[in-house]
């Protein structure tokens, strides 16, 4: 049956033309297929490359047979053998006139030479002759066999046709040859940096093809430069704009969506182009927010499309309805099935997280289960999202997922990377020194060898200089705890050399500083650290030098050494070593046991590794040594510099060295020609710095920019994030910026007022988060491991006061949604949802006012009032439900009456139903004002509001009084 | 920019390996085998992505479709979209099952070079040509028939056609 099929092939084959292979190729191909294992493979292959060379040698073969000879080769070759004997005759087939033969040859070439081989030279004339050819198919070969074949050398040979065949009449040549041009343009820039204005020109060519391959270009020169390229962006805007209303032709179109690829090409160009850039990215909002509308969300290609929409929206200059738009296709790739789109989504969320930082939370369950995804890719991804998010609060957390997640692979590579992202967060965010050593133990622990010797040496220093602050206690505490760790892991087996070089370090500098511990004991477990690792000299050499250490601190302390029998036979051992170093030590230590406490002061004082040593470079303390010498008839010193100078003096009339000579007279006289030494850089040097040279204005121009414009491309740690937007807030002069930013997320502006009302630090909005899972268990199946990691992760995500009450809101929302709802859950979302839609310039201005909170137009304490009213409502609603799961809801309550009222229409509704019982809400706000100072109830934080206001106290500062002794 | 374009069978055996960046044979080999070890490594319903840094070098992706017996490996690096590239490997894999009409591994192994045509007319220099496979097919198709032309001259004796050639 497989043989029938194979003739049936074969038979096929014949009629379609040039594709057709002989027997013999067929017989291989079987053959190898059917080879059992590696070696009977090999056996055959090596087989065939010697029946294919004795072939090769006969004289007069037939064209069609070396065609097939050919085709053989390149298969051998690929299956990994080399086939370099028959690569004369691939480049005589490139000469063939034949079309089947010379594609042959162009193939085999193209696939088997770089574009260094010697053979090149062979082919270029071939291909020049091939470019002019008018069969436009011989011309495809050829540009095609060109962007393999031609370096940097051999571009000026074939660069005029290629131009040429810029202005061919059929749109396939064109298109090709740009492409060509791209891809000499990549492998030497100056080749053809003249040049470059023909890209420019061909994005206006008929033929939406020959424009879309122009982009690949222009998509790498503005990477290099995006000021020049700046008046482009209406070409471009207008050309996207095209694209995604259909006005290509039909057959452009891939699964029913208008030329994606030069789509997501365009989008990519404009997220260069416009990030940092105000004016530009405004023309680009319409658009984009467009396609967002349009764009098939079922398609694999259309989410490709929308995702390039992200991260363009999250490069250009924010703008709050199209990173609505965006958080919006987040939100659905991250809930899709599909593991791709998590990906995607993940990806995404980094992206838009460094804008508006609170859109993580909404997400934070669909994180974590992609954190603990089977899919290692998607892992690493997570883990890549997470180190964009970590901050001081939920380091530890993150820091121990990636630990565990190292120590579960095998990836060396990935290892090594995921340790360095460890120390990296650990250094820059560690809430304690004891975390930060106990986290630089496990990394080193388990990927050691991987990470850099600096880890180890930044680690040593930081147990040795402490805190900088002035609290010695603290300081020997961490010492101390940092003593004992080492000492419980110093006597696993196999440790990382470099942490083993840490741990002797360490114990020898302040292994008995505590008194804890006797010399004795640590010396036998550094003795011991010495003997394992007998065969690591470096580890050795730090144990000596600790042995030494300690026995020098207990000399000075005035106590009695004996040095332990092991230690003795070790230091026997090194001294008789081969190395030098070793052996140096060694005689070291012998030499300090030997002398009296008051020199061992003066040569090894106690925890004085942070001091800096005296060096007397001029080494005065000789010169009374020197002055005698002098006088008694010694030659005086003679500098090097002078000692030279008398060599060439010597070398006077050697001409052949003028130039190194200190000699004043010549020094002189060769000083002229040096201006003129970058006239001997390569021609090639020149091009590109006289390219430089009449464009220094919009260099400059870009610079500025860059630093106008760095703030809003934030990278890290989103507690800067909001400095960051205050920059940029500053800088455009509008102040309705940032508060847009943050819009994005259903929740900006009641964030920001109910943030400062109600916040309360860090380990409260902790527990509220988990008090506000419990109450949704029943209902919702989440494991409460999970849910604990998500408000680690997230719900004490935020410092600044903002996002932890946002992150407070999206929680207890969720459970709202869940379970409590009903009726003023579903009331509040339909608001949320509405606002989401039509996000109204109104809607700025009023989380302007919300951002400072200064009192605002619509009254933040009348929906306040509304609020706890509303509470009311839903706990009568619900009597069953905990006392703790209600703080959130009211939160969440609160935050959507919020926002609504925003949008005053249907805000007011809820005002007119609740005020009334506002009387009411602050007769038990009174009851409870003993307890207000106490404890940071949010529930009492905003009865307390209510009673403040009744008071008639108006708030007027940024952060009134009344909102500060909450935070506390 | 696209790197690499490689079909690998489920046994790991290459059958098709196109660097758009010169790789010395033994390195192909090693570049191949490593893909190779981590696709079989994967469960099914994941991702198509790979993290590919430590074979590729820094800056490189990886998207990878299988079909029956095949894996199709793309290479990348961040100039390109995932998941416009697993597009692209659909329309390589379209294009080539209009080809042969339901495509198996045997018709990848023994068209090998017409398998080089497709790509090209899809592919060109490491950027993406053409994602149409009706487009594609179109062009492979006028290829062919000129090369049965030019076989059809190619049997005229051969000082005869060089004249005419020129």
């Amino acid at each position: 049956m497989e043989q029938l099929k194979t003739i049936g092939r074969e038979l096929a084959m014949g009629s379609q033309g040039g594709f057709g292979q002989s027997k013999e190729f067929l017989d291989l191909v079987k053959s190898i297929g059917e080879a059992r294992s590696k070696a009977e493979e090999e056996r055959i292959v090596l087989h065939e490359i010697e029946t294919l060379k004795r072939r090769l040698a006969e004289p007069d073969i037939p064209k069609r047979k070396m065609k097939e000879y050919l085709i053989r080769l390149v298969y051998v070759e690929m299956l990994g053998h080399d086939a370099s004997f028959a690569y004369i005759h691939a480049v005589k087939m490139t000469h063939d006139d034949n079309l089947v033969l010379k594609r042959t040859g162009y193939l085999a070439v193209s696939l088997f030479l770089n574009d260094d081989h010697d053979l090149i030279i062979l082919i270029v004339n071939t291909i020049q002759k091939d470019l002019k050819s008018d069969n436009y198919l011989v011309v495809c070969t050829a540009l095609n066999a060109v962007c393999k074949l031609i370096n940097d050398e051999t571009v000026p040979a074939v660069l005029p046709q290629v131009v040429e065949l810029l202005a061919h009449q059929k749109e396939a040549v064109r298109k090709k040859a740009i492409m060509a041009l791209h891809r000499f343009y990549q492998k030497s820039p100056s080749s053809v940096l003249h040049l470059v204005s023909n890209f420019r020109k061909r994005l206006c060519d008929n033929d939406p093809g020959v424009m879309g391959a122009t982009l690949c270009p222009l998509f790498d020169l503005i990477t290099i430069d995006v000021n020049t390229y700046k008046d482009l962006v209406v070409s471009f805007v207008s050309i996207l704009r095209q694209v995604a209303e259909r006005r290509l032709p039909k057959t452009y179109d891939y699964h029913q969506l208008p030329a994606p690829f030069i789509q997501i090409r365009l989008l990519k160009i404009l997220a260069m182009l416009g990030s940092g850039d105000k004016q530009a990215s405004e023309k680009m909002y319409t658009v984009v927010s467009d396609i967002f509308k349009k764009c098939d969300s079922t398609s694999n290609i259309g989410n490709a499309v929308l995702y390039e929409c992200i991260c363009c929206v999250s490069a250009i200059h924010p703008n709050p309805k199209l990173l609505d738009q965006a958080a919006q296709v987040i939100s659905r790739f991250l809930k899709s099935d599909s593991h791709n789109l998590k990906y995607m989504g993940i990806d995404a969320l980094g992206r838009l997280i460094k804008i508006s930082p609170e859109i993580a939370e909404q997400h934070q369950l669909a994180v974590i289960d992609c954190l603990e995804d089977p899919d290692d890719t998607l892992k690493r991804k997570t883990f890549e999202l997470l180190y964009k998010m970590t901050k001081s609060s939920n380091v530890e957390v993150i820091v121990d997922r990636m630990i565990s997640y190292m120590i579960s692979i095998n990836d060396n590579h990935y290892k090594t990377y995921i340790a360095s992202r460890c120390v990296e967060l650990a250094e820059q965010f560690a809430p304690s020194n004891q975390w930060f050593i106990q986290t630089m133990n496990k990394v080193f622990e388990h990927a050691g060898d991987l990470v850099n010797v600096k880890v180890a040496h930044n680690l040593m220093k930081l147990i040795a200089e402490g805190f900088g602050e002035d609290d010695d206690t603290a300081d020997s505490q961490l010492r101390s705890s940092a003593v004992e760790s080492y000492l419980r892991i110093i006597g696993e087996p196999k440790l990382p050399s470099v942490f083993l070089q840490v741990i002797c370090w360490v114990l020898g500098e302040y292994g008995t500083a505590d008194g804890k511990y006797s010399a004795s004991y640590i010396t036998g477990k550094l003795c011991d650290v010495a003997e394992a690792y007998s065969n690591d000299e470096t580890v050795k050499a730090y144990a000596v030098t600790a042995i030494k250490k300690i026995y020098a601190f207990e000399i000075s302390a005035g106590r009695k050494v004996e040095m332990l029998p092991e230690c003795q036979s070790l230091v026997e051992e090194l001294s008789a070593s081969h190395s030098t170093d070793l052996q140096q030590r060694a005689y070291e230590l012998q030499a300090v046991i030997g002398i009296d406490a008051h020199a061992i002061e003066s040569i090894m004082p106690s925890d004085a590794s942070c001091e800096d040593v005296e060096i007397d470079k001029n080494l005065s303390f000789l010169d009374g040594y020197v002055q005698q010498a002098i006088e008694k008839g010694a030659q005086p010193y003679i500098s090097e510099n002078e000692r030279t100078g008398m060599l060439n003096i010597n070398n006077f009339r050697n001409q052949d060295q003028p130039e190194a000579l200190s000699h004043s007279l010549r020094f002189e006289a060769y000083e002229l020609p040096k201006p003129l030494v970058p006239s001997r850089v390569p021609p090639a040097a020149v091009a590109s710095s006289t390219e430089l040279v009449p464009v220094p204005e919009p260099y400059y121009a870009r610079e500025t920019h860059q630093t106008a414009s760095l703030p809003s491309v934030s990278d890290a740690g989103s507690s800067e994030l909001k400095l960051r937007l205050d920059g940029v807030q500053k800088k455009w002069g509008r102040p309705t910026y940032s508060s847009s930013a943050s819009l994005t997320s259903t929740s900006s502006s009641h964030k920001t007022t109910n943030g400062v009302t109600q916040v309360d630090g860090v380990g409260t909005s902790n527990s509220k988060g988990r008090d506000t899972y419990d109450s949704r268990k029943p209902s919702v199946e989440i494991s409460p491991e999970k849910q604990k990691l998500a408000s680690s992760l997230f719900g004490g995500s935020s410092r600044t006061e903002k996002r932890a009450s946002s992150g407070n809101h999206k929680v207890s929302k969720a459970a709202e949604k869940s379970h409590v709802g009903k009726a003023a859950g579903a009331h509040s979302d339909t608001v949320v949802e509405k606002i989401n839609r039509e996000p109204t310039p109104d809607l700025l201005d009023f989380s302007d006012l919300a951002v400072t909170s200064t009192a605002p137009s619509v009254d933040p304490f009348q929906q306040l009032e509304g609020l706890l009213d509303q509470t009311e409502a839903t706990s009568t609603m619900n009597n069953g439900a905990a006392g703790a799961s209600r703080t959130p809801e009211i939160m969440g309550l609160y935050a959507d009456s919020a926002v609504s009222g925003l949008s005053s229409s249907v805000a007011n509704r809820d005002e007119f139903n609740l005020s009334s019982e506002l009387s009411n809400a602050a007769r038990t706000s009174q009851v409870g004002v003993s307890q207000l100072n106490k404890g940071p109830n949010p529930k009492d934080s905003l009865e307390k509001d209510a009673l403040v206001r009744q008071m008639g106290v108006n708030p007027t500062s940024q952060n009134p009084n009344l909102f500060k002794d909450l935070l506390g | 920019m696209i790197q690499a374009v490689m079909v690998i069978n489920t046994q790991g055996k290459p059958r098709l390996a196109k660097f758009y960046e010169f790789q010395p044979v033994e390195k192909q080999q090693e570049l191949i085998r490593s893909v190779y070890t981590v696709l079989s490594s994967r469960a099914e319903d994941v991702s198509n992505f790979l993290d590919v840094e430590s074979i590729f070098g820094p800056d490189t992706r990886l998207v990878y479709k299988h079909f029956a017996t095949l894996y199709f490996v793309f290479v990348f690096d961040s100039s390109e979209n995932e998941l416009a590239m697993l597009d692209l490997i659909q329309v390589f894999v379209e294009t080539l099952d209009k080809c042969f009409k339901n495509v198996c591994e045997l018709d990848v192994v023994l068209n090998y070079s017409k398998l080089h045509t497709v790509l090209d007319e899809i592919i060109f220099g490491g950027q993406v040509l053409e994602t149409s496979s009706t487009e594609v097919l179109k062009a492979v198709e006028e290829i062919a028939r000129l090369e049965t032309a030019s076989n059809a001259i190619s049997l005229v004796p051969k000082s005869v056609s060089s004249w005419r050639s020129r």
